[in-house]
């Protein structure tokens, strides 16, 4: 018998010993697990949804008393005015950005810089200090900054404005100011930038900086034009957060910005932000009911569908520009 | 696997010198990391438009003496080296030097290869452009880097897309055009074929034969048959236990023309690893 005949026959006579590859085991306790774990999953979209849905019905409601055009496209605001109401939403929109804008003006290059010096910069003593101590800038209470602003800082602008600046400008800001609650405001959002940007950046692998070093790159062009690079979507994320921040802060435009809804974006002047309209209003005595009390879930939809489209953007935005390196 | 070829594979256009006309040089190099003695006492010359090989068993020191000569040590805060490091006579560790101009003159080749996460015409225009170099065309000048690379017609369509859609001994080839678009005087490899295939690293061995021409080569490898195919000269590493430490610190066994350290090696060590009785 030749080996090519033998072969074949063979593999009939003596086939391979089955091995079963199914499971050897139900597995019961890894299904708990893994049932507990969609359950916490599940628990932050069920809560998002419970949110909207709460948003919605009200807001209907409002806008079956107010035309949408009244909200969205005038500008006047009054919308405790018996006599004539005035639901122009743009004068909150506006004041939130303006405030915003300052905030986000400190925060993301302060925090941006501090991500780097902490990631590609700081020794191990320097680190040591100063990563706890931008934590608990972190934890403070947002009442204390809204404190500060008031008492610390808006007193200080008033008296160092450069009022020899043309015009709008030059005029030193009043007891109210976006100027004060912005700059606060981005004082008290670095921290969260420095420290998302700082992880990110510290992930990324020491083998690209090594390549970047091999090639005669400066330190800082290894942090701009590597790390930086290569963490985005994480410095990107810390961006988002700290506008979310910002749109979101009560306590200190509450505190500093005043409530004279100004359609302004003069840092001098006193706006009102959605957050201040809906905290003081909802802790006034306003009837369940009223037109007013609708308001605040008008109002309160606009700041909701505001952070999820700034979510959405910046979800592309990190699309486009990150530089993945797996 | 052939027994390791003894003859010089490559005719060089004049004899190899006896000694090298030396473009770098060690002087009593030695190397710490904290209280941990590393490499002791190792002197070197690498010679002008020549391969050296550093060849050695593990953790003698070969990777720790290699990033010596264009300071990528300093990246390790425990690390300190004593001796002299010379690049055309100028000790680079002298505190008048900027190690950013020394690794612009002394470009560096990684094991694992690493291109950024940037398009493949970024990854080798990053160092021109970091380094503020003139160029007439940086275009022409990606595909020069990119031919001498030999990867030029494997990517010429598609220079736009990232360095990670490469293969690994493409993207190897990648870093070493990236590596040689700063045009460098000495070129550092740090064993850039021990995760390539048998044609990839071929590929590699033939590019560095060409490279050759133009720069000074230094490679570590731990692959017997690539230092005799590719190097003019080898030198040996190992590591010798403290007699009261128990230390392992690496030092230089022996340094000549790569046909005598593998035909005629005068030291016992040498021959025994060579020949595969130790390490
Ligand atoms: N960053 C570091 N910190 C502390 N010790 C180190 C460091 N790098 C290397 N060493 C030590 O220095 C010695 C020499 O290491 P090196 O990497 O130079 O060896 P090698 O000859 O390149 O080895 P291999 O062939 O395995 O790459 C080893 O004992 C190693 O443990
Ligand atoms: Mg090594």
């Amino acid at each position: 018998m030749t080996t090519t005949a033998r072969a074949p026959s063979a593999r009939v006579d003596n086939p391979l010993p089955t091995v079963s590859l199914s499971k050897s085991s139900p597995r019961h306790g890894e299904k708990v697990v893994v049932g507990w774990l969609f359950l916490c999953a599940a628990f932050s979209v069920l809560v998002t949804v419970g949110i909207v849905l709460s948003l919605i019905p009200p807001t209907i409601e409002f806008f079956n008393r107010v035309a949408p055009a009244d909200f969205f496209s005038t500008d006047f605001w009054a919308p405790t005015n018996s006599g004539n109401p005035g639901f122009g939403v743009l004068r909150l929109i506006v004041g939130t950005l303006n405030v915003t804008l300052w905030a986000l003006l400190i925060a993301i290059p302060a925090g941006l810089g501090a991500a780097i010096y902490l990631s590609e910069y700081a020794g191990r003593t320097s680190r040591k200090i100063l990563k706890p101590v931008l934590e608990v800038l972190e934890g403070v209470p947002t009442v204390a900054y809204g404190f500060f602003a008031l008492t610390f800082v808006t007193p200080i602008l008033r008296e160092i404005w450069p009022t020899f600046l043309p015009g709008r400008l030059g005029e030193p800001p009043g007891i109210f100011s976006a100027a004060s609650a912005g700059l606060v405001m981005g004082v008290m959002i670095i921290p969260t930038v420095a420290s998302i940007s700082q992880d990110a950046m510290s992930a990324v692998p020491s083998g690209l900086r090594q390549a970047a070093y091999g090639l005669g790159s400066t330190r800082m062009q290894v942090a701009t034009r590597v790390v930086v690079p290569a963490a985005m979507s994480g410095i990107v994320a810390s961006f988002v957060l700290g506008v979310s921040r910002a749109i979101g802060e009560t306590m200190i435009v509450l505190l500093a910005a005043g409530a004279a809804a100004n359609l302004t974006m003069w840092p001098n002047d006193s706006v009102l932000t959605m957050t201040t309209f809906i905290a003081r209003t909802s802790t006034g005595d306003i009837g369940t009911g009223t037109t007013t009390y609708y308001t605040i879930f008008a109002v309160g939809s606009v700041l909701f569908v505001m952070t999820f489209l700034m979510n959405m953007v910046s979800i592309a935005l990190v699309r486009r520009f990150r530089e993945t390196y797996e | 696997m052939t027994e390791p070829s003894v003859t010089h594979p490559y005719t060089p256009q004049q004899e190899l010198p006896d000694h090298p006309v030396p473009v770098m040089q060690t002087r009593s190099l030695n190397v710490f990391y904290g209280g941990f003695h590393a490499v002791h006492d190792v002197d070197l010359a690498f010679g002008h438009h020549e391969i050296t090989a550093l060849i050695g068993p593990s953790g003698c020191g070969k990777s720790t003496v290699l990033r010596c000569l264009n300071r990528m040590n300093d990246l390790v805060p425990s690390a300190r080296v004593e001796g002299e490091v010379l690049y055309h006579d100028q000790d680079v560790y002298a505190p008048s030097v900027d190690p950013i101009e020394v690794r612009r003159h002394i470009g560096m080749v990684f094991q694992k290869a690493n291109p950024f996460p940037k398009s493949i015409y970024d990854n080798v225009a990053y160092g021109p452009r970091v380094t503020g170099m003139k160029v007439d065309s940086m275009d022409d000048h990606v595909e020069r880097c990119l031919r001498g690379a030999a990867l030029w017609d494997e990517v010429k369509d598609k220079l736009k897309e990232s360095g990670y859609s490469l293969s690994g001994g493409q993207q190897q080839r990648l870093c070493i055009a990236r590596a040689i678009a700063t045009e460098p005087d000495v070129i550092l490899m740090d064993e850039p074929c021990s995760a390539l295939d048998p044609i990839a690293t071929a590929a590699i061995e033939d590019l560095m034969l060409q490279l050759r021409e133009q720069y000074t080569i230094v490679i570590v490898t731990h692959n017997m048959q690539q230092a005799a195919r590719v190097s003019d000269r080898t030198a040996f590493f190992t590591a010798r236990p403290d007699e009261t430490t128990g230390n392992r610190t690496g030092l230089l066994v022996e340094f000549d023309k790569t046909s005598t350290i593998f035909e005629n090696p005068s030291d016992q060590r040498t021959e025994d690893y060579i020949s595969g009785r130790f390490g």
